[in-house]
Formats: C-alpha cells, structure tokens, sequence
C-alpha cells in the first residue's frame, strides 16, 4: 500500500477542529466594554422643555403626542416615572428600533444630557419613580450575603443565579445582568421593565435593593478558575461542552489509535 | 498472542494425548499449559484455533514460520519514536509530580482556593494520565510490529464427548454427596437459604416509610402569615401594592424548613384591577380564579410545578404567564393558573388567603387539592 496512508474522514476531521477552536477562541475573546451614563444638570423648565422637543421627535411615533400609548404598539408612559426612562433608555432598549417581543441593551441612541431632558418631561406627565440617587445604589456598607439570599428567591429565576439571564415564554427573554450599572438594576427592581415583575420599596426595601445589587456586581467579579466561565448558566452547558467536547476529543483519539501507520506490513495470507 | 497455541482445554480427557503442541514436548501433564508471564509463547501455530477443518476430531496445528519481525523496519525512526515516547513519560512523570505539590501549594480555606486547588489537581492528574497514553499509543504505533491476525469462530457447543463426560461427572458427584438420598440434609438446606433471599427484600423497607397522607397536605395553616421569602418579613396588602408585583412567600415558622418549603413554596402576584378572571365559587374552577381567596387583586398561587415539581416562578408581568422553567410549563396566571402550554396537565393550586387583625396576608386554610406532581395515591382530581 502506500507510505502515507490517511483515513479518509482525517481531513474533514482536522477542518471540524480547527473551527471548533475558533469558535472557543472567539467565545473567550469577545468581551465588550461597558457604558454608563449619568444625567447631567439643568434648570427644571427648560429641561422638561426640551424633553418634550426630543419626545415628539424620537418617541411619540409609538407612545402617542402626550405619551398617552398605542393600544397593542407602545404602553402609555403616564406615570412610569423618570426612572423607567432612565432605565430603557440608558441601556439602549429605547428608542426600540422595532416593535418585537423583547428590546434587547444595545449602545444607547440619546446621550446623558438628552436622557435626563426626556425623563424630567416624562415625570412631569404624571410623576412616578425618580432615578435613583448615587448614594441609593452605593455598595458601601452592602450586605452581600443577604443580597445573595434575596436574589435567590426573587431574581434568580428568570436571570440565573449568576445573572447570566434566561428564556421566557414566546420570545421574551430575561436579559444578562454582566453590564446593568447599579442605577439600572435600581431602576429594574424598582419599574419593572417589558416583562419584569415590579419590586416596590415596600416589597424589596432600598436597604435590600442595595445589598441585591453588590451581589450582582460582585458576583461579576467571581474568578473563573480554569478560564471558561460558559456564560455562567450553571450545569447544562458544562455538561454539554464536556459531553460533545470530550467525546469529540476521544474520537480522534479513538481514529489515531486505530489508523494504520506506515511501518504494517500487510499481510494477506492469513484466511 | 499468549493464548495463540492450539493446546487442549483443561476438561478435555480424550484428546488431550494427541492434539497439541504442549503434549508432545513431556514436560508438562497434559492438557494443563503452563507459561511465564513476560516468555514467548511456546506456541509455533500462528493462528487462535487449530486449522482444522470445521466438524473432524483430530486434526494437527498447520506449522508455520515465526513471523513477527524482531526489529521495526526503519530504525533511525524508531529511535526517534522512542526518545518522545520517553519524553512523554516524562512530562507525565512530572505533571504527577505537580499533582502532589499541587496539594500542599493550594490550600482550600476559601471558595477561591477550592477553585484553585481543584483547577491545579484536575490539570496535573489529566496531564499525568494524557501524556502516559499518548507515550503508550505512540510506542505501540512506531516501535512495536503490526500483524493482522483472523480470528475464527467456532460452534458454542461442546463436542458431544465433552457433553457426556460432564453428565456423568455431574450425576456421579450428585451420587456421592448423596443429595438425593438424604432427603433431610436437602430440604433443611433449602430452608436455610430462604432468609438470604428474602432478607434483601427486607432491606427494602428502607426506602423509607410509605408517603401516607402527607403528600395532600401541606404546613399552611388557617391563620399562618405569609413572610416575604429571603426577608422573611409579613406582608401588607399596602405594602405590596404595585401592579405587576411578584414575590416568593413562604409559610410564618418555615422559612427555614426546607422539606416544609419544598411543598409549601407560593409566589403571590399583584395585579390591577379588572385583569383577572374571578369566580365567585368558593372552590376552584379551571379557568378561573377564586375572587374569595384574593385579597386586593393579590393572588397566591403554589411555587410547585404540577408537571414534576419544579419551583416555577417565572412571572411575567405583561402577559401574565407563570412559566417553568424545567419543562416549559406556561400558567395563566389570571385565569386560576390555568395550564396553557406545555407538560402540565393541573393549574397551580391557589391558596386561600385573607388579612389577619393586624392586616398582614395570612392563609385562609391549607391549599384544597395536593400541590405538585401526581403521585400515585392522588386519583384523578384535580
């Protein structure tokens, strides 16, 4: 037989590799940066004034000329409360670029200055939750522990324990909290945005909303011992990258075990 | 290849004389052969089994030339083969090696540490283990030489000499031990061994007790506060007032009871006005909540998935579905917890609730109905 003699699968087997490491390679990567925002000052008037210009130009096609809402489009805004448009605009999910199951954080469309115009003009409508203060959603003197537990049996449901998120029913989706600043995750408990239950004051006092959030950031900031966080949702995938990567790995190895190398002498007079 | 010589099985009286290569040499009894571990076989057949034709009695083992090379053919590569082979014993040496500094380097005294120390075990030993088999593999692909052998299949069935020798062996050794004639000695010894089997049935009753009636209820007593689960704190009807609320509650006095929990677990739900679907029968309708049993437009509903008993608590505020996450389980959350979609074939159960003299939600009763998944004692209501 020949000197060099391959199986014939090695070539695609070599190929099916080379992009499965690019994907794990790309995966570990690809980390984007954060953005926050913070609202800039104003005098009151003219802020709400200018809300209102930026209103009529970018929001009132869905939310109506008074923030009234399109009945099936867009929900009336009356009363939602500067930190529900904090909230979806800061992250990007406002202006929406269409209408659709769930908006998901992208780079916001308006900047902080424009952010604070709209939000103090929405509040003027008919009041609602402010923005959080810097000392609302400071971590300093945080429980922790105690956010852990509170986020366990309020949050973890939908967001994962580790807040990496998860599916919901018809498209809908819990988001990934890996870039909510703690303003936002404020402005979550505190609104509830698109399908989010709401977390009142009364319900997840400002005290426990503060230690929910350290838990948040500082589970973000967990090691990943080993190098592979896989998103952090817990055990399918680990078991899913173990099952298909390992088995993966044992059936080249099984192919390189078994493939004839060049020294055989063939043999053909064995029957 | 050790077992490559055509040689007479042990229990082979008749042929054992004549019908192999050990027999001829005197050395050894026949039918018995002997081999040092590690020495080539005394074999000089090259095949399993003797090359006789299928069906004839006695037939001698074709003599054929030794055939398996004592060097590798090219032997510049072979020494190559051989210095990596050893390389990856090496480093297979070493990583074991690392294993066990690996221990007393990283302490376990933090989760971060475990972390640490699980990281550093796993990598050595795997590297231990993938560097002695790719030495292994290496060594047996470049070094060692390559023979196809066949293989050849036989009847199962013994020669029908080795089947009548075992009848009489087996009917004399009946007779001597006298089995049969000493009926006492075989009936007591039959008695005595009908413990031993019966006794792992015994150990059955380990499984623990039969559930009884304790899977129809659960800890919720008439009066019980509901505590706001995490904070463990009673609940208002004015506290939890914003539509679209969701919150865990768990019965006052169990918040750390886990089996308790794993029954007794509901979320309650505040909605606006005018968005559930009341009856205003004072027991459950599917379809339709019981208005009684709501205080304030706030709804409680068992935490246990009626499918196989997973907390579902996916609560979402626009469409007012209570989804599961295990199975994909969808309630509606307005129309009594009504199953409308997936695996789930009963709503949640709700649980009756009021407000108690100092105005804390407080649960009217124990649920009506078994929460969670069927089981078998539970028929066929819902």
């Amino acid at each position: 037989m020949s000197a060099r003699r391959r199986h014939p699968l090695a070539g695609y087997a070599v190929v099916l590799f080379a992009l499965l490491l690019t994907g794990i390679v790309y995966a570990v990567v690809s980390q984007a940066g954060d953005a926050s925002a913070s609202p800039a000052k104003v005098t009151p008037s003219a802020l709400v004034q200018e809300g209102k210009a930026i209103f009529s130009v970018t929001c009132a096609a869905c939310h109506g000329d008074f923030g009234q809402g399109t009945p099936g489009v867009a929900p009336s805004l009356i009363g939602v409360g500067a930190a529900a448009v904090n909230f979806q605009t800061s992250t990007g999910r406002m202006p929406a670029k269409e209408p659709g199951a769930e908006n998901d954080r992208k780079t916001p469309e308006l900047d902080p200055q424009q952010i604070a115009a709209v939000s103090a003009y929405i509040e003027s409508l008919g009041g609602g939750p402010s923005v959080p203060t810097a000392t609302q959603v400071s971590q300093r003197g945080a429980n922790v522990g105690f956010g852990q537990q509170l986020f366990v049996a309020d949050c973890a449901q939908c967001h994962n324990f580790d807040g990496a998120g998860g599916a919901l029913t018809y498209g809908k989706f819990a988001p990934p909290l890996t870039k909510s600043t703690p303003t936002q995750i404020y402005e979550a408990m505190l609104t509830g945005p698109e399908a989010m239950p709401v977390f009142n004051d009364t319900t997840i006092t400002p005290q426990e909303k503060r230690d929910i959030i350290a838990y948040v950031v500082q589970s973000r900031e967990e090691p990943n011992p080993g190098g592979f966080s896989l998103g952090r949702v817990g055990p399918v995938t680990e078991g899913l990258v173990a099952f298909l990567g390992l088995l993966l790995f044992m059936v080249f190895a099984a192919m390189w075990i078994t493939a004839k190398h060049r020294n055989t002498p063939q043999e053909d007079s064995n029957e | 290849m050790s077992d490559a010589h055509a040689g007479p099985t042990p229990g082979d009286p008749e042929e054992g004389q004549v019908s192999g290569p050990q027999a001829e040499t005197g050395d050894e009894p026949p039918g018995v052969p002997r081999r040092v571990i590690g020495t080539p076989s005394p074999a000089q057949a090259r095949m399993l089994l003797a090359e006789t034709a299928p069906g004839s009695t006695a037939g001698l083992p074709v003599q054929r030339p030794r055939e398996l090379p004592a060097d590798p053919q090219d032997l510049r590569a072979a020494k190559t083969a051989e210095k990596v082979v050893a390389a990856c014993f090496m480093i297979a040496g070493l990583a074991g090696c690392a294993f066990i500094a690996s221990y007393f380097i990283f302490q376990v005294h933090s989760v971060v540490g475990v972390q640490h120390s699980n990281l550093a075990l796993g990598l050595s030993m795997g590297l231990t283990f993938l560097f002695m088999g790719i030495g292994t593999v290496i060594w047996v692909r470049q070094l060692m030489p390559v023979v196809e052998i066949t293989e050849q299949r036989h009847p199962l069935r013994s020669d029908e000499a080795d089947r009548e020798a075992f009848a009489e062996t087996f009917a004399e050794g009946a007779e001597a031990s006298q089995f049969v004639k000493r009926p006492i000695l075989r009936r007591t010894l039959i008695a005595a061994t009908v413990p031993v089997a019966v006794a792992p049935i015994v150990l059955l009753r380990d499984l623990g007790p039969l559930p009884g009636k304790s899977l129809d209820h659960t800890v919720w007593r008439k009066g019980m506060r509901l505590l706001n689960y995490g904070a463990n704190t009673p609940i208002r009807p004015g506290d939890f007032s914003s539509p679209g609320g969701m919150i865990t509650v768990v019965p006052d006095g169990f918040q750390n009871n886990f089996d308790a929990l794993a029954k007794a677990a509901c979320i309650i739900i505040k909605f606006g006005p005018d968005q559930v679907v009341y009856t205003d029968h004072p027991y459950p309708v599917t379809g339709y909540t019981v208005k009684n049993w709501t205080v304030d437009n706030i709804v409680c509903y068992s935490k246990i998935c009626t499918h196989v008993g997973c907390p579902a608590a996916l609560y979402e505020e626009t469409t007012h579905h209570i989804l599961c996450p295990c199975h994909q389980s969808t309630f509606d959350a307005t129309r009594g917890a009504k199953v409308i979609f997936g695996p789930a074939t009963r709503p949640l159960p709700q649980l009756p609730m009021t407000v108690d003299a100092d105005g804390y939600l407080v649960a009217r009763s124990d649920f009506t109905e078994p929460v969670g998944p069927s089981f078998w004692e539970r028929g066929n209501s819902t």
